[in-house]
């Protein structure tokens, strides 16, 4: 008899109804309905960190069951990892439990550990792209929220709990409820200056932190295809951040031509198959979305957030929203933010004194961010009283970046030049400001007391993180470069 | 996994929007890899900078001192995926939240955990948060997933939805992995399909060693 899930397959083959790439990818990856009416989505590559992967491993010893493919699951230590140069386990006490449970649980289960010395460690979301361990078209787990990061080369990817991550170890699937699906349009060219993560703070803003929750989002349009790889990655990173349960690019020639010869990555005749499908993954003519949305790029300015939310967002230029026009349940936690941020309604940001810059995170820390950076830095010195910080997003990017002589630039400015891991972005490697410290920062979250106790985050992209640190205030990178600050 | 029996205690208003995961469960400076998920729960929320108890906070007030039951607003467990903030719920005997809505991940959490995740529809929660606020944890509430109702004090029954397949993988407590693995054929046969439709998928190697 044939399997429901094959009938489905064929059903939708039969039929003449456009889809959406992410119902190709769906449907492809669907392995069979289980008995309580999930889909089992079959997980082509697995990437696990030192902060949740422990206690699955526990979980697993204790009920004796295996890792099904171990040679599709791959380990990194990037949360806990301290970022001083020298660095052992010993450098962040508080991590060198997580660290040595990784490897235990890594070397029993056959799982390739890209360790804390590791000439490719780095945050997970920033190695497996990196390494091609993630392909077009192909799904992708991690336990972490900023999965779907790698959406930027056309995966599928799934952010999960420590439960869930266990699942995926013994059985290589996940049990899901069909996501709806959602498509962003991004049209007109980005200003100088005004980078994707100054487009996804935008669309936060607009569709609020709980916009895409349920959704699969595909971002598409002009300004989508123009973004080099890297900046589409830090598009689908934040996807999260709108509550999004997925979000991609859909391949295209940059992506493969990105992707060629990286070490995971298929070669020779395999290649030329694998390319000849990946050309097929597109959404069809006609297709239709849950939910769509349209941004014109074209007018944007560089963005930052005012509160404790991603998507308490202005524009450089503008001040920061009274709540007294808001409707009394926003009011409330808008002034609360206002109060945690020390700020108060129709003042600008911009000009406000700031004690620390941090430049990373898997939302901002690939090469051609740590670029855009130094490109503002070069020549100028980090403000009298400001720590500024740069961590890469992995060792490698670390290494191109020194051969590029970035790390000069940033270190001669007084810059922290640091190795890499998730670091400030949420504080699990001690890496966090003193209390009341403003921070502009290139991370994802925001919320009060991620990045210390009452530290006042803004999320920024890379440019005025940089323009920020040299000139001690809040800054208009664009009014910077011009030489008007 | 425990299956979920009808479930009494206190019901605790935490009438918020988009209360995220670094709120419920925060990230501490030392970390541990057996935390107590009990002292975790709003941690940073129940204590003041001095360290010492803020009396403000809804879970420090002695009526709510042994919760069961957490009602709260739109988009609950925002944020990080970090299954802690499941866990410090039951250990603080949480088996319920009530919510107008769930971010997607907190929600996963909650099924593989046996903690009870209900939305109501928005009028529905704003009226049900009314009656906790008024009861004040005098008198508890009890939750029934079998017949899909609260009941308690100051008012009539509640009825909510819940997805069949949830609600029976809650009831019986079904153990996810075992379920799955009642597919194992069906995974193997994937595999081999697609060893020769797109062999890329399946295979892994690092072509440097």
């Amino acid at each position: 008899m044939m399997q429901r899930a094959d009938r489905l397959r064929n059903f939708r083959a039969e039929t003449i109804m456009p889809q959406t790439l992410f119902d190709k990818i769906w449907d492809s990856h669907l392995v069979a309905r289980r008995a309580d009416g999930r889909d089992l989505i079959y997980i082509d590559r697995h990437v696990l960190h030192e902060l949740h992967a422990p206690h699955a491993f526990e979980q697993l010893q204790k009920q004796d069951r295996c890792v099904r493919r171990p040679d599709l699951t791959f380990s990194m230590q990037d949360h806990t990892v301290a970022t001083k140069p020298g660095r052992d386990d010993t450098t962040n006490p508080s991590g060198a439990a997580f660290l040595q449970a990784m490897r235990d649980g890594s070397r029993r289960n056959g799982i390739r550990l890209f360790d804390i010395d590791d000439p490719e460690q780095g945050i997970s979301h920033v190695v497996a792209p990196e390494l091609g361990m993630v392909l077009p078209g192909a799904t992708h787990a991690v336990p972490d929220s900023h999965a779907s990061t790698v959406g930027g080369v056309g995966a599928l990817a799934f952010g999960c709990g420590t439960s869930e991550l266990a699942h995926i170890l013994a059985t290589q699937v996940m049990a899901l409820r069909r996501p709806k699906s959602m498509l962003i349009r991004l049209e007109g060219l980005l200003a100088a200056h005004v980078t994707a993560k100054d487009v996804a703070l935008r669309i936060i803003a607009e569709l609020g932190v709980a916009g895409a929750r349920g959704h699969v989002v595909e971002y598409a349009g002009s300004a989508v295809h123009a973004m080099p790889i890297e900046s589409r990655m830090t598009l689908c990173n934040l996807n999260i951040e709108m509550g999004g349960r997925s979000g991609f690019v859909a391949p295209d020639e940059r992506v493969f031509s990105w992707i060629a010869d990286r070490p995971f990555v298929p070669t020779g005749a395999m290649w030329d198959r694998a390319l000849a499908h990946w050309r097929t993954l597109k959404t069809d003519d006609g297709a239709e979305f849950d939910r769509e949305h349209l941004l014109d790029c074209s007018t944007l300015e560089p963005q930052i957030t005012w509160g404790t939310d991603p998507s308490q967002v202005i524009g450089i230029s503008a001040r920061v929203p009274d709540p007294v026009a808001l409707d009394p349940s926003r009011r409330v936690a808008m002034e609360s933010a206002l109060g945690y941020m020390g700020l108060q309604p129709g003042m600008a940001l911009a000009g406000l004194p700031v004690e620390r810059v941090f430049i990373g995170s898997c939302t901002n820390s690939r090469l051609p961010d740590l670029k855009a950076a130094a490109d503002v830095v070069r020549g100028r010195r980090v403000a009298e009283g400001v720590i500024a910080m740069v961590v890469p997003g992995s060792t490698s990017v670390k290494r191109a970046a020194e051969a590029a002589g970035l790390d000069r630039v940033f270190r001669e400015a007084g810059f922290f030049w640091g190795e890499s891991g998730c670091s400030m972005c949420a504080g699990g490697n001690g890496d966090r400001g003193e209390p009341g410290e403003r921070c502009v920062s290139t991370t994802n979250r925001n919320f009060e007391h991620r990045q210390g106790r009452n530290v006042r985050t803004h999320l920024v992209s890379p440019e005025t993180a940089a323009a920020t640190a040299v000139v001690g205030r809040i800054a208009d990178v664009r009014q910077l470069m011009a030489g008007q600050t | 996994m425990q299956p979920f029996a009808p479930h009494t205690g206190v019901a605790v208003p935490l009438i918020a929007d988009d209360i995220n995961t670094d709120q419920i469960a925060p990230v501490q400076s030392m970390r541990s890899l057996k935390p107590d998920y009990k002292a975790l729960l709003f941690m940073r929320a129940r204590r003041r900078e001095d360290s010492s108890e803020n009396p403000d906070f809804v879970l420090n007030q002695s009526q709510f001192r042994e919760p069961g039951i957490l009602v709260t607003g739109h988009n609950f467990g925002a944020g990080s995926s970090r299954e802690a903030a499941v866990w410090a719920m039951l250990a603080n005997n949480i088996r319920v939240i009530v919510a107008k809505s769930f971010a997607d991940i907190y929600r996963e959490n909650c099924l593989q955990n046996g903690l009870l995740p209900i939305v109501l529809e928005p009028s529905a929660a704003a009226a049900f948060a009314q009656r906790v606020i008024s009861v004040n944890g005098a008198a508890p509430f009890t939750v029934d997933l079998r017949t899909q109702r609260i009941s308690g004090p100051g008012g009539a029954d509640i009825s909510f939805d819940m997805p069949a397949a949830d609600r029976m993988r809650l009831l019986e407590g079904l153990d996810d992995i075992g379920l799955s693995l009642q597919l194992a054929d069906e995974i193997a046969s994937w595999e081999r399909r697609m060893a020769t439709e797109q062999p890329w998928l399946q295979t892994a190697p690092d072509r440097r060693l």
